[in-house]
């Protein structure tokens, strides 16, 4: 039995789920875009330790590939998106996203 | 699988032009390469081939769906050579779509959550960069941006499901899911930490995710935002392709897995599809704005083929195949008509103050807002069958097909969604959407009048610009059309009414 399998699964999905909520949470109230954009990383990272914890539940290695495809892509989404920050900043010099209110209707 | 390889291979060539300076062959080796993966799809014809461990199976859904997405494709590059050959890093755009349209085909043919959860990001990174585009235009800026961030939260969620579907079940292979979800005993004698719970709230947090990607009502608020100030050529984009990939793996999902469970998501399906077809067409009906008035009627278009996810029988994968098609070829028509107008509205550039008196409209925010995002305010439409017939005949079309108006391809799309749909005995949700395709024929029917009434220069005597828009002689000759959209425009009509006339072509296959 592996180290991880010591603490019982529903303690990591209680765990999880906190976090992917602050995430939400962070999401859905925060009004800075780089703040947003740390709380999208951190509902993926809650998404990353669970599939980490029910791969070892199921001794099931698939789960743990699937957390390299979930960093691979979320470095790249994050990328495009600190891009279209700085594409935003250098028009409004600002990362407030108050600011963007131009489409409406 | 061949298409695949063809549609990447023709990015990396796409990216390689800029290199090799063969920039302007670029454009019909684009063209020549989506027919190329047309016919590789065709080839492959009842294959059903399954690749990689079973992460991809390119049975004959996956196929007719990458067949309709590169059909897309084909129409949406023809459409948007302006906004291509305009630019000046052409190739960046033609190997961002050109890899968008990869995922869209991953999108369609995955067995595996992973697959889905790849296919839906290929898909949407670069539609994230195309829609800001216009790198000055801070509307544009504004809408890559909220695409971005409802984008990654909606992934967000579906991630969470998958995750959490995975815990329940230990795999992530739809086959070997729906076998495990299908089967009373496995329910019975249920293996996963916490029960049947952790496969509810999986299955209710991947409906979510699935929803805000095909924009349904409680999750579309980004839908209108995003079309806007995107430019016109990548709404269309958006709205077709991005839709039809979306629904293929909406459907594909909740047919072949979930479906063992339908009794706990039908009726959220259900309030999702009657929500998104009555709020959908009746906020179109106030928009000013034509693309965003295409948006709306997008939603309600997607709550039209949430019916055919709700039937899950033989029919409904035939029949959202048929609707996407008819949908997309208007859709396409539609936007190229209004990116061509666009371009030659005059741009207003404050005119807050004189808009409100000139157009005095009834809710306020129409204003001055929609024209310092570049047009398409449904005045400029105003006058088009003079001054240029065959746009204005075009138009036409696209939007009495998205009406449902017969025998254009709209019509049989709608009607066998709506008779699968009664089949099944929804017949309340089949009611609510007939008065919303009823809705729906006023306002696709305001533009229509709009293209069709002369134009008034009593009203506008005050407003320079307006008078200029509105005469428009001097804007004759510029509204002429290059080659591709003239060929463009009698495909879509061509199309429109040959779906219309021969439903059977397509509904039949499946």
């Amino acid at each position: 039995m592996s180290s991880i399998q010591t603490i019982h699964i529903n303690l990591y999905i209680l765990l999880s789920s906190v976090l992917f909520c602050i995430g939400v949470m962070g999401v859905l109230f925060r009004r800075n875009v780089i703040i947003v954009f740390m709380s999208i990383e951190l509902m993926l990272n809650a998404i990353n330790l669970l599939l980490v914890a029910f791969s070892s539940y199921w001794n099931d290695p698939s789960g743990q590939i699937f957390v390299f495809f979930v960093m691979v892509v979320a470095a790249a989404e994050v990328a495009v998106g600190l891009a279209i920050l700085i594409m935003i900043y250098r028009n409004t010099g600002t990362t407030d996203i108050n600011v963007l209110n131009k489409l409406k209707g | 699988m061949k298409i695949l390889y063809i549609l990447t291979g023709l990015g990396v060539l796409a990216m390689l032009a800029e290199i090799f300076r063969f920039k302007k062959f670029l454009f019909p080796k684009v063209l020549l390469g989506l027919l190329l993966a047309i016919a590789a799809a065709v080839w492959d014809w009842n294959t059903n081939i399954h690749y990689y461990n079973n992460m991809l199976t390119f049975d004959n859904y996956a196929l007719l769906f990458s067949i309709v997405i590169c059909a897309t494709a084909f129409l949406w590059v023809l459409s948007s050579q302006d906004f291509f050959s305009n630019a000046s890093n052409q190739t960046d755009y033609y190997a961002l779509s050109l890899f968008a349209l990869c995922g869209a085909v991953i999108m369609v043919s995955y067995t595996n959550l992973l697959m889905l959860f790849l296919g839906i990001e290929i898909l949407s990174i670069p539609i994230y960069v195309l829609a800001g585009s216009r790198k000055d235009d801070l509307s544009s800026n504004e809408s890559a941006l909220k695409y971005f961030l409802m984008g990654a939260f909606a992934t967000g969620f579906l991630l969470f499901g998958i995750t959490l579907v995975y815990g329940a079940c230990g795999t992530f292979d739809l086959g070997v899911l729906g076998t495990y979800i299908g089967s009373p005993e496995s329910i019975t004698s249920w293996r996963g930490p916490g029960g049947e719970t952790l496969l509810f709230a999986g299955i209710l947090l991947i409906l979510i995710g699935m929803s805000f990607k095909v924009a349904a009502v409680p999750f579309h608020f980004w839908t209108p935002d995003v079309y806007q100030g995107a430019p016109t050529p990548v709404t269309a984009f958006m709205s077709t392709i991005v839709k039809t990939a979306a629904f293929a793996a909406f459907l594909r999902l909740f047919m072949s897995c979930f479906v063992g469970y339908a009794s706990l998501w039908n009726d959220i399906i259900w309030t999702l599809a009657a929500l998104s077809i009555l709020l959908g067409n009746i906020t179109a009906v106030y928009q000013s704005n034509v693309k965003r008035m295409l948006a709306y009627s997008g939603i309600s278009h997607a709550g039209y083929m949430m019916l055919a996810i709700l039937t899950s029988g033989d029919m409904s994968s035939g029949a959202v195949l048929y609707y996407s098609a008819a949908y997309s070829v208007a859709s396409i028509g539609a936007f190229a008509v209004l990116a061509i107008v666009e371009q030659h509205t005059p741009s207003l550039p404050s005119p807050k103050g004189k808009e409100e008196g000139v157009q005095p409209s009834p809710f306020g925010t129409a204003g001055g807002r929609e024209r310092s995002s570049g047009g398409g305010g449904i005045d400029s439409f105003t006058g088009l069958s003079k001054r240029n017939p065959l746009l204005a005949f075009s138009m036409t079309i696209s939007m009495l097909s998205l009406a449902g108006i017969p025998p254009l391809a709209g019509f049989f799309g709608k009607y066998y969604l709506f008779s699968s749909a009664l089949q099944s005995g929804y017949v309340w949700l089949v009611l609510i959407a007939v008065l919303g395709s009823l809705i729906g024929v006023y306002y696709y029917l305001k533009v229509i009048i709009k293209i069709y009434s002369p134009p008034q220069p009593s009203q506008r005597d005050g407003d320079e610009s307006s008078k200029l828009l509105s005469f428009g002689q001097p804007k004759v000759a510029s509204e002429a059309l290059g080659w591709s959209i003239t060929i463009l425009i009698f495909l879509t009509i061509a199309l429109s009414l040959l779906l219309g006339i021969f439903p059977d072509l397509i509904i039949r296959l499946i």
